[in-house]
């Protein structure tokens, strides 16, 4: 199979995705856009691998590392705290049980 | 997959995490749960990653992820809902950025490699050198992508910000697009065919990063949502590719599923607009080109009081929120009418069009910040039978979504798009802080109505004047 297999996991992946969509009711969609934005933040992920293998005696390639990290943690750090208060607002007219605490 | 065990069942569980956070976030119920599960998975994949065999620069790396994380915490905790779209498009433009720069610096250690400087320390660690074929290809086309992504969210958020205020269109606009879309194209192919050298990679990520800011500088504010959906689309889709050059399954999983998702929510908010993707990108609205047919008649106005007695002896009211309400802070204050009216009787609805807001499901947002009850909230097919059986139809800084020309003129540049049929109450109030078009300049038949009254002033100011009077009829 060798790389093939990865093949199989982007397609599944693909539609994974779409199904794990596919019923979303509107009134959530900005905050599923946000909380999508989130994930994908898991590129800091990636950044930190490269940037720890790349070369300390290289200037530029510890420049281009540390940029993406901060990037990719600003990515999921910020998408987390945005999608988190928008979602903490949503609360239904029966129960008004207030917050569920203001700690994330 | 060259990562010691341990650490692959991590990811593959973050994997998971994700996925199930993701699905527990399409349900007002369980999406607080989702972005939890998610946040963890988050946790897990950055602390499991220092353990990275063959790592180093640790001090660069915590450096700059405890900087990063730092400020965007910081401002997603400032940032007003009101201003959420943009934020979101700076979030998700960094992302973008982030995958882009990842390719860019594998690239620089290929091109030191092929220098000699660095052949041993790379091989020795714990990441698979000397790209291949298909892993680099991947790699440019992830850039292209995220570089997309990254300059296009700049744009989009400078465009909703405010601080770029026209839609500015090139001279040959589609053509140019076309010719910078080859070019990168061109020299990608030419780096994947031998000429992997400073130069040539500079002018590659230079061309990608010109292309979204050419391809979004066009287009106007009322389409911004549909571009920053689809440009989180493509972070995910960039981010997924750079896992793949990584090997690293949990930026494959996380990427491509955004990727798909993402696309699929952009294709409902276009479908929603009546927009399609490709029109949205080849031939924005421009307003003053194409403002539909002019209307005659006049708008006839109507005091606090009217709208008052109107609104506290109605049987049934539905309110339609639009941005304009959310500017100008008035959330707050139609809850306060709203409970007001229900002590006295009345059956008050929220109706809400998928593009309500700057976002489908901002407006949401920010009512539910204002804390009304998402069980009172309605989407445009729940609600739009209803309109006809609705005694006062309250229309509040909305334009665009309740725009009969919609259903009827041909020549009006929203014709087709589905709008909430507020024209269909028996009476129909709209508040509006003066004559004139709104955000998107097309003229709204809906306020020149036989059965429409105009409630002029802010809509803040307006609603406290009719709050007031409510209570005198108590």
């Amino acid at each position: 199979m060798g790389d093939f297999i990865y093949i199989y996991v982007f397609m599944l992946a693909a539609f994974t995705g779409y199904e794990v969509i596919s019923r979303v009711p509107v009134i959530l969609h900005t905050p599923l856009m946000s909380g999508s934005n989130f994930v994908h933040g898991v590129v800091l992920v990636g950044a930190m691998v490269a940037l720890g293998s790349a070369d300390p005696s290289d200037p530029l390639q510890i420049g281009i590392g540390v940029v993406a990290v901060f990037l990719g943690a600003a990515n999921a750090a910020g998408g987390f705290v945005v999608t988190e208060r928008m979602l903490a607002m949503f609360k239904t007219g029966q129960k008004k049980d207030g917050k569920q605490g203001a700690s994330k | 997959m060259s990562f010691e065990l341990p650490i692959q069942v991590s990811y593959l569980v973050v994997a998971a995490l994700f996925v199930l956070g993701l699905k527990a976030m399409s349900s007002p119920v369980t999406a607080r749960r989702g972005i939890l599960w998610a946040g963890i998975g988050m946790v897990i994949a950055t602390l499991v990653t220092f353990a990275t065999p063959g790592m180093g620069n640790y001090l660069w790396m915590i450096g700059a992820l405890a900087l990063g994380a730092v400020v965007a915490a910081w401002l997603g905790r400032i940032v007003k809902m009101t201003d959420m779209p943009q934020m979101v498009a700076v979030y998700n433009g960094m992302g973008g950025g982030a995958a882009a720069a990842i390719a860019a610096l594998e690239f620089a250690k290929e091109v030191a490699k092929e220098k000699g400087l660095f052949a041993q320390v790379a091989s020795a660690a714990g990441v698979e050198h000397g790209l291949g074929l298909a892993a680099t290809i991947l790699a440019l086309l992830g850039s292209l992508i995220g570089a997309v992504a990254f300059s296009g969210s700049i744009v989009a958020f400078l465009k909703l910000q405010g601080l770029m205020k026209k839609a500015h269109r090139l001279p040959a606009q589609n053509a140019v697009v076309v010719v910078v879309l080859l070019a990168v194209l061109g020299l990608g192919a030419w780096i994947v065919g031998g000429a992997l050298e400073g130069w040539t990679l500079v002018a590659f990520f230079g061309l990608s990063l010109l292309l979204g800011v050419i391809v979004t500088t066009p287009i106007g504010g009322a389409d911004m949502p549909v571009v920053i959906s689809l440009l989180n689309a493509f972070t995910g889709l960039a981010v997924g590719l750079e896992g793949y050059v990584l090997k690293n399954p949990a930026l494959i999983i996380a990427g491509i599923v955004v990727g798909a998702s993402g696309t699929l929510l952009t294709q409902l908010m276009a479908k929603a607009m009546n927009r399609k993707i490709g029109g949205i990108i080849f031939t924005p609205i421009t307003g003053e080109a194409q403002a539909g047919a002019a209307i005659q008649g006049s708008m006839k106005e109507a005091s606090a009081v009217d709208v008052a007695s109107m609104m506290r002896f109605a049987e049934k009211v539905v309110i339609v929120p639009g941005y304009g309400m959310a500017v100008a802070g008035a959330q707050h204050k139609v809850w306060e009418l709203t409970k007001l009216l229900q002590e006295a009787g009345v059956t008050v609805k929220f109706a809400i069009h998928p593009v309500a807001g700057r976002m489908p499901g901002h407006m949401n947002v920010l009512l539910a910040e204002a804390g009304v009850p998402y069980d009172l909230i309605f989407d445009l097919e729940e609600i739009n039978e209803e309109f006809a059986q609705t005694d006062v139809a309250l229309v509040i800084g909305a334009n665009d979504v309740v725009n009969p020309s919609a259903r009827t003129d041909k020549s009006s540049p929203i014709y087709g798009m589905p709008i909430l049929n507020a024209d269909h109450a028996r009476n129909v109030i709209c508040n509006k802080r003066g004559k004139g078009t709104g955000y998107s300049g097309i003229e709204n038949a809906l306020f020149y109505g036989e059965n429409t009254r105009m409630l002029y002033g802010s809509a803040q100011q307006a609603i406290s004047e009719v709050i007031a009077a409510v209570k005198t009829m108590m």
